[in-house]
């Protein structure tokens, strides 16, 4: 290991659950809490984007609104499905998660005013609408999506920064930290997979709506779908491009990553299968169109799940050596403790 | 305390807990536990009455604690995690591998919850719910209503308890059920006291917001303000009688703790204000409430306002009895508060903090230029991370609880050269027994002291490792250098 590489010492106390428990935790209510917090920052973009075109066209204001209703929902699941995984991460990664929040710790923290205020932002868009100067109320929005932009970076900052404590001497606060390597690539890919994923509840969400909602809206039903599609598909499209790259710039690690990789070429081919079913579907005749919805949801839930089992993977192998060092040193810690304490006893029994 | 160490030197670590704590508490206590039963009884009301104002006004009411409560309430709630692993990583980490499921559990309450308030919220004018005036969909959604207002109350019970017992000294590593919390001497009067002052908390931000929310010449403003004072009336004798019980129960569970006399004034003291604190805002909520049924058009803003303020202020007040029982600790005889464990205290006497810290917290460019000539760089440095290392958890250097300013009253405008500063350092847990005694060997008292000394002229923040990153301690460099010392 690089002699730059710090090797603290663990808490000495044991794990509090068996490691595949936690692990399932963390990688199952990751994926949810993952896809919620894709949906809202997706619907948070398309809102934006459909609020400016109804500038001119009135459906396309409908549109938005109706999207804008569904950020508030997402968000609150979003949040709530974090705290399981949270709580995962903070016992399975004690030291690299820890290390790097105190690293970047002032941006950390500024999470939680920064989510609070783009929450209240989001009411103040969804309950004024109409009834603020069109400008203002775009403005809203934009500062929404600016935020929701934002903390991403924060959090790619910790995920990244925790697994390379070979770096964790030479980062000085967290716009240090955003020149890690890796670190845009991820961006981006998380970016892109918004809309995705919000194209994906538009395709659930009209299939299903009632006639008379959709005839408010003032768009025909499989136009709704066909957009949720349209947004589910070209970004996917996009990420073979990003995917790979993000893929391929992943630091070098200690450990064998033949795994990830096996796992990261499956996510492809499945991502394949998804975009290719997205497509038929799409190109079904109206009163057809969303019947695909499943599978290519399917396919998509695979992806997404093979992704976070092959990070998995790879985070094991980043930190699998160091954690051992760690261990001998927490091991070392905890016996020079005790023989300290068992002579300062018996200096004390001498003296009495 | 093996992390690079994060610090806030203008608000202070505990500091930043606290601020996003105590608005959680009051968000959680006056948003939803108190809140949500009131609602669903102006839903009811309303619809025995067939009267659709009260309808309109709980919805209101109901709107505006959804918005707070689903945005600042929950991410409160979340940043009490963040900022405590933060501020406290080996303790949150501790607590965690030793009361995962604990959290687990509350956990899956919090998700209950929050399901409950969105369909709670969002079927309030669905058709099937009883929007349209439907009757039977109209139970049903009243009997959602007083469902989360259960549900938000067994929320703050399951909690109470929980922290209750993490925080309780002796039973950590001793006894690990966590039905140890529920049997804690204090937790039901505690329970019993909190429950009350939701309720009369929420009665009281329901008359300020009826008088946002009504017309100055709407009789109906009247009829609403005097029914919640009403209700806010009922609920004020149990403030006082829950607040009684919890009075007399504390000095006995206390007293077991207490075996400093320093610390034995501090308490009576607390105890004193406290139960004059409640009696006064008891009081207050009795005779506003009072007010409120009896000339609902005389209720003045700022008074609620100040009764408000007053119940903000004893539930702060209230919360500090955790660190009479927690004293030094942040684990009870487990890990001082500066995140060392009790039974490492022998290991640091021995070798030093500085040997086993595997990170140093760089000095400054601001930090090093206001250094008088004549200290050495190294030692001075080295001070600094026993600072970090032993205070920093506490104190800052410059912002709330600094050093400088206890130095300042302590030795006024005479040197505070380590000669001076030395001893009391190496006694202060027996003069401020809210301190942990020094962990360190006599070489890093020293250094600490001269780093110390620089604050009298030094006005430099301390920065932390967010600002200065961290450098790798060399192993063993403390030790050989303390023992070099030490032999010559
Ligand atoms: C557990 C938290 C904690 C730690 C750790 C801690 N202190 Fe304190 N300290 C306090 C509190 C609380 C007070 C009392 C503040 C008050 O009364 O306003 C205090 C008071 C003081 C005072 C003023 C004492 C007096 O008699 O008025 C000094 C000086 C001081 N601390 C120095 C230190 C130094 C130096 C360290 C590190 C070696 C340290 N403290 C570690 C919590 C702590």
């Amino acid at each position: 290991m690089n002699p730059q590489t710090p090797v603290p010492v663990d808490l000495p106390l044991p794990l509090p659950a068996p490691v595949p428990v936690l692990v399932a935790v963390l990688l199952i209510f990751f994926l949810m809490h993952i896809v919620f917090i894709n949906m809202m920052i997706g619907g948070a973009f398309l809102t934006l984007w459909y609020e400016i075109k109804g500038r001119t066209s009135r459906k396309w204001d409908n549109l938005a609104h109706d999207l804008a209703a569904s950020i508030t929902v997402n968000k609150s699941i979003a949040v709530v499905l974090g705290v399981g995984p949270l709580l995962a991460i903070n016992t399975l990664y004690t030291t690299y998660f820890y290390s790097a929040n105190a690293l970047t710790g002032d941006f950390w923290i500024s999470v939680i005013p920064l989510v609070a205020g783009a929450f209240l932002l989001t009411y103040l868009h969804k309950y004024l609408w109409h009834k603020l100067p069109w400008g203002l109320h775009v403005g809203v929005m934009a500062l929404v999506v600016a935020i929701f932009a934002f903390i991403p970076l924060i959090f790619l900052t910790q995920i990244t920064l925790m697994l390379q404590p070979e770096r964790w001497t030479e980062v000085r606060g967290f716009w240090d930290a955003l020149q890690l390597p890796n670190l845009w690539v991820r961006y981006a890919h998380f970016i892109l997979s918004c809309p995705a994923m919000i194209g994906f509840m538009m395709v659930w969400a009209y299939r299903r709506k009632p006639e008379e909602d959709i005839a408010e809206i003032g768009i025909p039903r499989a136009e709704l779908i066909r957009t949720g599609w349209r947004w589910a598909f070209w970004p996917s499209v996009l990420q073979f491009i990003v995917g790979p790259l993000a893929w391929l710039t992943l630091p070098e690690v200690p450990g064998p990553t033949q795994g990830v990789d096996a796992v990261f070429a499956l996510s492809a081919v499945a991502a394949a299968i998804a975009c290719a079913l997205i497509w038929l579907d799409m190109k079904a005749p109206d009163a057809k169109v969303g019947r695909g919805f499943w599978p290519a949801a399917g396919a998509m839930l695979l992806v997404i799940a093979m992704m976070v089992a092959g990070r998995h993977m790879y985070r094991e192998a980043a930190v699998g050596e160091h954690r051992l060092a760690v261990a001998e040193k927490t091991a070392d810690f905890v016996a020079a403790s005790k023989a300290a304490r068992d002579a300062a006893a018996s200096a004390a029994e001498a003296v009495e | 305390m093996d992390f690079p160490i994060f610090h806030l030197d203008a608000l202070g670590n505990r500091g930043l807990i606290a601020v996003i704590a105590v608005l959680h508490v009051l968000i959680n206590h006056g948003l939803a536990v108190g809140m949500m039963p009131l609602v669903a009884a102006m839903e009811w009301y309303g619809h025995k009455k067939q009267d659709p104002r009260w309808d309109r006004l709980a919805y209101r009411i109901l709107f505006f604690a959804f918005l707070i409560t689903t945005t600042v309430g929950a991410l409160t709630g979340v940043g009490i995690w963040f900022s405590v692993s933060l501020v406290n990583p080996y303790s949150i980490g501790s607590l965690i591998r030793v009361f995962l499921w604990g959290w687990f559990i509350e956990w899956l309450v919090f998700i209950t919850e929050v399901v409950l308030i969105l369909c709670y919220f969002l079927t309030w004018k669905k058709k099937a719910w009883g929007g349209a005036g439907d009757g039977i969909g109209k139970t049903r959604h009243i009997r959602l209503g007083f469902a989360l207002g259960f549900f938000s109350w067994v929320t703050m019970a399951i909690i109470v308890s929980i922290l209750g017992f993490m925080m309780d000294p002796g039973n950590w590593l001793s006894n690990h059920t966590l039905w140890e919390g529920f049997t804690n001497p204090v937790y039901l009067p505690q329970l019993a006291f909190r429950t009350p002052l939701a309720l009369a908390m929420a009665g009281i931000i329901a008359m300020t917001l009826t008088l946002f929310f009504t017309r100055r010449d709407d009789p109906f403003r009247y009829q609403a303000l005097r029914s919640v004072s009403l209700f806010t009336l009922m609920a004020a004798p149990f403030v006082l009688l829950g607040g009684w019980w919890y009075y007399s129960v504390v000095p006995e569970t206390m007293v077991q703790n207490l075996a400093v006399s320093m610390l034995t004034l501090e308490f009576v003291d607390w105890h004193q204000t406290l139960i004059w604190g409640m009696a006064g805002v008891t009081l207050m909520i009795a005779l506003v409430a009072q007010l409120g049924v009896w000339k609902p058009a005389w209720v003045p803003r700022p008074v609620l306002l100040l009764t408000l303020l007053g119940i903000i202020w004893i539930t702060g007040h209230f919360e500090r009895v955790r660190e009479f029982v927690r004293k030094p600790y942040v684990i009870g005889e487990y890990m001082y508060a500066n995140g060392l464990r009790v039974e490492d205290y022998p290991l640091y006497a021995r070798d030093g903090v500085l040997a086993w810290a595997t990170y140093s917290t760089p000095l400054t460019e601001a930090e090093k230029g206001a250094i008088p000539a004549g200290l050495d760089l190294g030692r001075v440095q080295d001070g600094k991370d026993v600072f970090m290392i032993t205070c920093s958890r506490c104190h800052t250097g410059t912002g709330v609880n600094a050093v400088r300013n206890h130095f300042a009253r302590m030795f006024g405008d005479q040197p505070w050269s380590p000669d001076l500063t030395m001893g009391y350092m190496e006694f202060m847990h027996e003069a401020q027994p809210f301190m942990p005694p020094f962990p360190g060997n006599q070489r890093e008292l020293e250094v600490l002291a001269e780093y110390l000394s620089t604050f009298q002229t030094n006005p430099a923040a301390i920065a932390g490792a967010q600002v200065a990153g961290v450098k790798l301690r060399q192993p063993d460099a403390g030790t050989q250098t303390a023992s070099a010392e030490e032999h010559q």
